[in-house]
């Protein structure tokens, strides 16, 4: 839902890596998204196109997105499981006593620069 | 062409703004200001909470009121009118929540430093504002009649990161299928830590347990 904001964000995150590896051109930007970041990854990739347009350094870059798989912890039968499947409680023992361990994060792994 | 390389960022996005949203609080603490980041569904009556909030706290506090919306000044203007209180609008041209570094903007663009008391009014929406840590103190969200009691089990981030739950609209329980014991719970089951308060913003019930808990927070708050 605030695609555009996070876009943003890695478009300066870039530029300040550019300047400080002297980079003059961006051809890949490469992010893990994780499964519950709610970012939805068509939008990301709209919204990305759109922005670099202003961006000489990003203008002609593509975007590689990888999805990073949800998984949530059971704190008492100390099991793990697909979080989208089950939500909050845990398929193995039913208990709601879980939390989040991958998958809510959006991270820039790397970019490729000329 | 020149050669291609890899550079290695490895750099997460949220851990970013959870990052400036602890220098701002620390920032804020050392100040002795206190800032609450209220969220909510559009509709659910912020900004009639806060005006009923601001009339019963202004005597107590030096308060000031941040306003953000995509965008529109009624809220600011109406806060003005009805309260007398420091507000400002922020704009967030078109993004769904407020984060830590627009935060910041918004107060380095408001004087505060008089101020012991500054109540954020977030975006109205369930979804994006609880991703983003705003750096508040404390995190303070509305759930209103008419939404429905099942709306922490649908949106449970939003409660998850809430200190305080107010219900509001409680003078409308009879016409609607709302079972309040049973959203209580289901607020319970997400944040086991919550306080829950019930309240009609409209007709003045339950303001001042509001009130109560509020000062407490902002009294242990500075005591610790």
């Amino acid at each position: 839902m605030h695609e555009l904001g996070i876009v943003f964000y890695v478009i300066d995150a870039v530029k300040k890596a550019c300047e400080e590896n002297k980079a003059s051109k961006v051809s890949k930007v490469t992010l893990e998204i994780g499964e519950v970041s709610s970012v939805i990854p068509s939008y990301f990739k709209d919204c990305y196109s759109w922005a670099i347009k202003k961006e000489e350094l990003l203008k002609d870059s593509t975007l590689d997105l990888i999805i990073v798989e949800a998984i949530s912890f059971c704190d008492d039968c100390k099991k793990t499981y697909q979080t989208t499947k089950y939500g909050k409680t845990c398929p193995h023992c039913k208990s709601d006593n879980t939390y989040l361990v991958t998958g809510r994060d959006v991270i820039i792994k790397n970019i490729e620069v000329e | 062409m020149d050669e291609v390389r890899i550079i290695e960022l490895k750099q997460s996005v949220f851990e970013n703004n959870d990052k400036q949203a602890d220098m701002l609080r620390d920032e804020l603490k050392k100040k002795k200001v206190f800032l609450l980041n209220l969220m909510s569904a559009p509709g659910s009556g912020k900004t009639t909470t806060l005006v009923s909030l601001l009339n019963k706290l202004k005597d107590d506090y030096k308060i000031g009121v941040m306003e953000a919306d995509i965008d529109s000044d009624v809220d600011t203007l109406k806060i003005l009118k009805e309260t007398g209180c420091k507000a400002i609008q922020l704009h967030t041209g078109g993004m769904c929540h407020l984060d830590a570094s627009m935060t910041k903007q918004g107060l380095d663009n408001f004087d505060y430093s008089d101020l012991d008391l500054i109540i954020l009014e977030n975006v109205g929406n369930l979804v994006c504002p609880a991703e983003f840590d705003t750096g508040a103190s404390k995190n303070c969200m509305i759930l209103s009649v008419p939404e429905g009691d099942d709306k922490p089990l649908k949106y449970p981030l939003m409660f998850e990161v809430s200190d305080l739950v107010i219900i509001n609209k409680i003078d409308v329980l009879p016409y609607f299928n709302f079972n309040i014991e049973k959203c209580k719970a289901n607020i319970l089951k997400r944040n086991p830590k919550a306080k829950i308060v019930e309240i009609s913003a409209l007709k003045g019930e339950g303001i001042d347990a509001l009130v109560t808990i509020l000062k407490d927070e902002i009294n242990n708050w500075r005591n610790k």
